[in-house]
């Protein structure tokens, strides 16, 4: 039973508090713009309004337009139940669950890029591929990441392999999972969250056509997302399994609030890339990841 | 210490032509130089001066087998250089004479060197000094040439930098005190590190091999002595890549002493044959008469590689061919430079009939041709005939095969080449040019001389020479 | 001490990278720059006691490799009005992959080579081969003479960083030797670049090419 009251509860603290990550960080932009803003709590008003509004369907989709988007949420939260957070652990830990955590955030991409192809669009053709190919050089670069951890802490299980700082390539791996973060979560450098130009779209071309409930499950699930990956980062690089409950919880979320300003300030300051440019970045991020696992397995040897 | 003026004297004399106010007077500086400095080597050659101990350099016997040719060659350059630079008068020389006597300067040093770092700075120095030498027509393909000089051979000479410290770090990883004096490395033999040995075996090789010209390292030749002035190829061919020969030799000799014999060996004898392989392929297509040159020195440093790796006399014949070539290669290239002027060509769609624009030079260069791929009684067929047969006395029939047929192919492609553009009607072109070019004595007899040089080393090899040549051989091998 | 060194090393092997991802001649130039005014600390750093040579030694590496050298190129870039982009023969991102490769490669190779005690610990060797392997990468995969020139000054760091495993028992002939070659040859190549200016009004070494069979 108090299993279960866990799993709600972090259920509950996830849900909730993802959709204030891109609040936050558009309130940073708005500042450094010296505008006003939304407000923080814009998002969730969002979802409200999209919750309560019907959906249309173009008479050429399948059942998996309306599917993808929820398979794909659901996805990213269990992804998310798996991720420990400081000494309370992972509500479900086991042997290789940052396999099945890899595997999860791959599988939501999976669905929402079906529901994106389903449409018979070509321009959400375009845009799927545009995301699915920067997808396989951030993917290497967060299985690395991954791995450099196990190496460093001996284990494949999340609980223990965030429970130490990353140690000697702790600032080489920040750099690249900050590099993965703002990929996957398309921010600025790779992709421009706010961009309605079609030529310069990539991750809002898959979620053109869908609307009502599912785009809410969609939009939830990106800040989920992101907040998954802050959280990720920060455990990464400090030792929150060594803290207390409290502290753990404190550092975390201050952490995860510096995160959130420094990707407002990162999009606020830098220019979108260039298309063509993006594979090198995303390789830098790969290099930066593989340096870290280098320093972890040589580091470790007398 | 008279061996420190065969360094001194070119570099006070390269000081004094940089401050000579005379245009047509400064060239004069070169056989003077030259003349003493040939003189001053010859006299060591006879009497050889007693090496001092931990010296940083000094006239060893292998610095006195080779450098005496050197000098030679210089000299005689000289000669050509005074009338080239007359007939080349809208052409300033005070950079070029000065790069030339540096030069000279440089390469005494370098093959006198008897410490690694100092051969490095000498052999270093002497790349950056040749690089205006190139540049001396001021066109863009000499602009072309110099720069993929510098490019390529300051990468091979940034590599041997590498190798000489690996070589320095073998031994102080070893016990050594830091002395890289060769005596001293040799001493320390097989105490030396074996992989830091073999590192740095491969980038010194590697490196003295680029500026040595062996294919495949070899890419900047053609472009350099295709472009540069006659006599500055012939240098090139004759003392800079004697030079970087000698470096090898004495790496060499260091790594050999430390029981890596066998694999310096294989990899010369591997080096030498692709090299002559790959030679006498381009060889066979070339349609530029000096790019043929080039190639053709390709072919015989790949021969002096492969004599390298054939034990004591194979190091024998090497060093007598280090003289038959470097001699053979100054008629060639002074008589080539001639063909050039006349012609105002150098490829074989252009030029033609040159037995008839330019009588004496194109015979000149038909002969040397003939001289430089072997026909007795030259030089050249003698030191080529010694490397066989010590291929045949280390039992290596493959080796002795494939060198007998890239010499065959280099024939075939070089007299291809040489016959079209002597034979033949003379292009209306070459007219003008062959007017203000008349063949003075000054462009004729200096590669007369040098065929002569090599005739006489073929017929009559003085005994001195061959005593040279064996104390050498024996110091690099010294088992029996 | 070994700590901060290693840092150093690491962050000139990054620098090479940099250099290798750059696309813009300027931060070529400028990861150079930096790499050699990093490389110029070093001795200081690998000496226990301050001796006045080693620290002149230091001022001159760090005044040359990090303030002339590429103020030079830096002139030349602007008398010959060259365009800034570096055009890659190899694009960037195979260039730093192979970059990365041979980081990790020298890494492997030094491994396998026996070090003496006090530089087993060090980045000294993989940091001196990777750093040498990343300027011959980016020496023959640009076209431009400003990025070739960059990659051989690479090069050259790289061999430097190996020099200082020999200082303390062959000090004079290493620095001397590098030095001079380095001032000369860069000077040497900054009047050639002068000349292909004049010549060609670009510095593309792809316009290199009437010598050829």
């Amino acid at each position: 039973m108090t299993i279960a009251l866990d799993i709600f509860l972090r259920l509950a603290v996830w849900l909730l508090l993802a959709p204030l990550l891109p609040g936050i960080i558009n309130k940073v932009k708005a500042w450094v713009a010296g505008r006003r803003g939304p407000p923080v709590l814009q998002l969730y008003f969002d979802l409200a309004k999209l919750w309560r509004k019907g959906v249309v369907l173009s008479t050429a989709v399948s059942p998996m337009h309306i599917l993808g988007p929820a398979m794909a949420w659901v996805a990213i939260i269990a992804a998310a139940l798996l991720l420990p957070v400081g000494p309370a652990g992972a509500s479900l830990s086991f042997r290789g669950d940052a396999l099945l955590f890899v595997y999860l955030l791959a599988f939501a991409r999976f669905c929402i890029a079906l529901a994106a192809l389903d449409t018979g669009s070509a321009f959400e053709g375009m845009g799927v591929a545009r995301e699915v190919s920067y997808a396989v050089l951030a993917e290497a670069a967060i299985i690395t990441a991954l791995l450099t951890l196990c190496v460093q802490s001996g284990s494949v299980s999340l609980a223990t392999m965030l429970a130490p700082s990353a140690g000697a390539g702790a600032a080489l791996l920040a750099a690249g999972l900050f590099g993965v973060l703002l990929a996957e979560n398309c921010r600025v450098p790779f992709d421009d969250p706010n961009t309605h130009l079609e030529l310069t779209m990539i991750h809002e071309v898959m979620v053109l056509d869908h609307s009502g409930p599912p785009l809410a499950a969609i939009l939830h699930g990106a800040s989920l997302k992101l907040l998954i990956f802050a959280v990720l980062l920060t455990e990464a690089v400090l030792p929150l399994g060594k803290l207390s409950l409290l502290q753990a919880i404190g550092a975390l979320v201050a952490l995860v609030f510096v995160v959130a300003i420094v990707i407002g300030l990162v999009e606020s300051l830098l220019a979108r890339l260039a298309f063509r440019r993006v594979p090198l970045l995303l390789t830098t991020a790969f290099l930066f990841c593989l340096f870290a696992l280098l320093v972890a397995w040589k580091g470790g040897m007398p | 210490m008279k061996e420190i003026f065969l360094i001194a004297i070119p570099l006070l004399a390269a000081g004094a032509a940089f401050a000579w106010p005379g245009e047509r007077t400064r060239p004069w500086l070169l056989p003077a130089a030259g003349g003493l400095h040939a003189m001053l080597a010859l006299w060591l050659l006879v009497n050889p001066p007693v090496l001092a101990a931990d010296a940083w350099f000094g006239f060893d016997p292998l610095a006195r087998a080779v450098l005496p040719m050197v000098s030679l060659l210089f000299f005689v350059c000289s000669i050509y250089g005074v009338a080239y630079l007359q007939i080349r008068p809208e052409r300033k020389n005070r950079i070029f004479v000065t790069a030339l006597l540096v030069m000279l300067g440089l390469l005494s040093l370098a093959l006198q060197a008897q410490n690694l770092g100092l051969l490095w700075v000498a052999a270093e120095a002497t790349t950056l000094v040749t690089v205006p030498l190139l540049h001396f027509n001021g066109t863009a393909r000499a602009f072309e040439a110099s720069w993929k000089y510098l490019l390529i051979g300051g990468t091979g000479i940034a590599l041997s930098l590498l190798g000489s410290f690996c070589l320095g770090y073998a031994s102080l990883h070893s016990g050594g005190n830091g002395n890289l004096n060769f005596t001293a490395l040799v001493a320390q033999g097989a105490s030396l590190t074996r992989p830091w040995l073999i590192t740095a075996w491969v980038l010194l090789l590697a490196g003295y091999g680029t500026k040595m010209g062996l294919a495949p390292m070899h890419t900047w030749k053609p472009d350099a002595y295709g472009e540069a002035p006659g006599m500055v190829g012939a240098l090139l061919a004759g003392g800079t890549t004697t030079m970087a020969f000698v470096a090898i030799l004495r790496v060499k000799q260091v790594v050999d002493a430390a029981g890596a014999g066998a694999m310096t060996e294989r990899t010369l004898l591997a080096f030498g044959l692709f090299s002559m392989l790959v030679a006498a392929l381009f060889l066979l297509g070339t349609p530029d008469f000096k790019r043929m040159l080039a190639y053709s020195s390709v072919e015989h440093m790949g021969i002096l590689a492969v004599g390298a790796a054939l034990g004591g006399a194979g190091i024998w014949a090497a060093l007598f061919h280090v003289w038959t070539n470097g001699l053979t290669k100054g008629a060639l290239f002074l008589s080539a430079g001639n063909i050039r002027r006349a012609a105002g060509a150098q490829t074989d769609d252009k030029v033609a009939g040159m037995a008839w624009r330019s009588p004496a030079s194109a015979r000149i260069f038909v002969v040397g041709i003939l001289a430089v791929t072997a026909f007795p009684p030259f030089g050249v067929f003698f030191s080529e005939l010694k490397i066989i047969l010590a291929t045949f006395q280390t039992n290596n029939t493959f080796a002795a095969t494939a060198f007998l047929g890239c010499l065959l192919f280099a024939f075939f492609g070089m007299t291809r080449l040489v016959f079209a553009i002597v034979d033949g009607r003379p292009r209306a072109a070459a007219r003008k040019t062959n007017e203000r070019f008349p063949e003075l004595p000054g462009i004729i007899v200096p590669p007369l001389l040098f065929l002569a040089l090599s005739l006489w080393l073929g017929l009559a090899t003085p005994s001195l020479l061959r005593e040279a040549w064996t104390a050498a051989a024996r110091l690099l091998i010294p088992t029996p | 001490m070994n700590g901060t060194m290693n840092l150093l090393i690491g962050l000139a092997m990054g620098l090479s990278l940099v250099a290798l991802a750059s696309s813009r001649l300027p931060s070529v130039i400028r990861a150079a720059a930096f790499q050699g005014m990093i490389l110029g600390t070093l001795p200081l750093l690998l000496e226990e006691t301050f001796h006045g040579l080693v620290v002149a030694v230091a001022i001159g590496t760090i005044l040359v490799k990090g303030f002339i050298i590429p103020n030079l190129l830096r002139r030349a870039l602007r008398a010959a009005n060259i365009d800034r982009e570096v055009e890659p023969l190899l694009g960037f991102v195979p260039s730093l992959l192979l970059g990365a490769a041979a980081t990790i490669g020298a890494a492997a190779l030094a491994s396998e080579l026996p070090l003496r005690p006090e530089h087993a610990r060090s980045l000294l060797v993989p940091g001196a081969f990777a750093t040498v392997v990343c300027g011959f990468i980016l020496l023959i995969a640009r076209t431009k003479a400003i990025s070739q020139v960059c990659g051989y000054l690479i090069l050259e760091n790289g061999i430097y960083l190996f020099g200082l495993l020999l200082i303390n028992t062959t000090p004079l002939l290493v620095e001397a030797g590098i030095l001079l070659d380095l001032t000369v040859a860069v000077f040497v190549i900054g009047i050639i670049v002068d000349r292909i200016q004049r010549e060609f009004d670009t510095l593309d070494t792809r316009k290199l090419n009437s010598l050829r069979e």
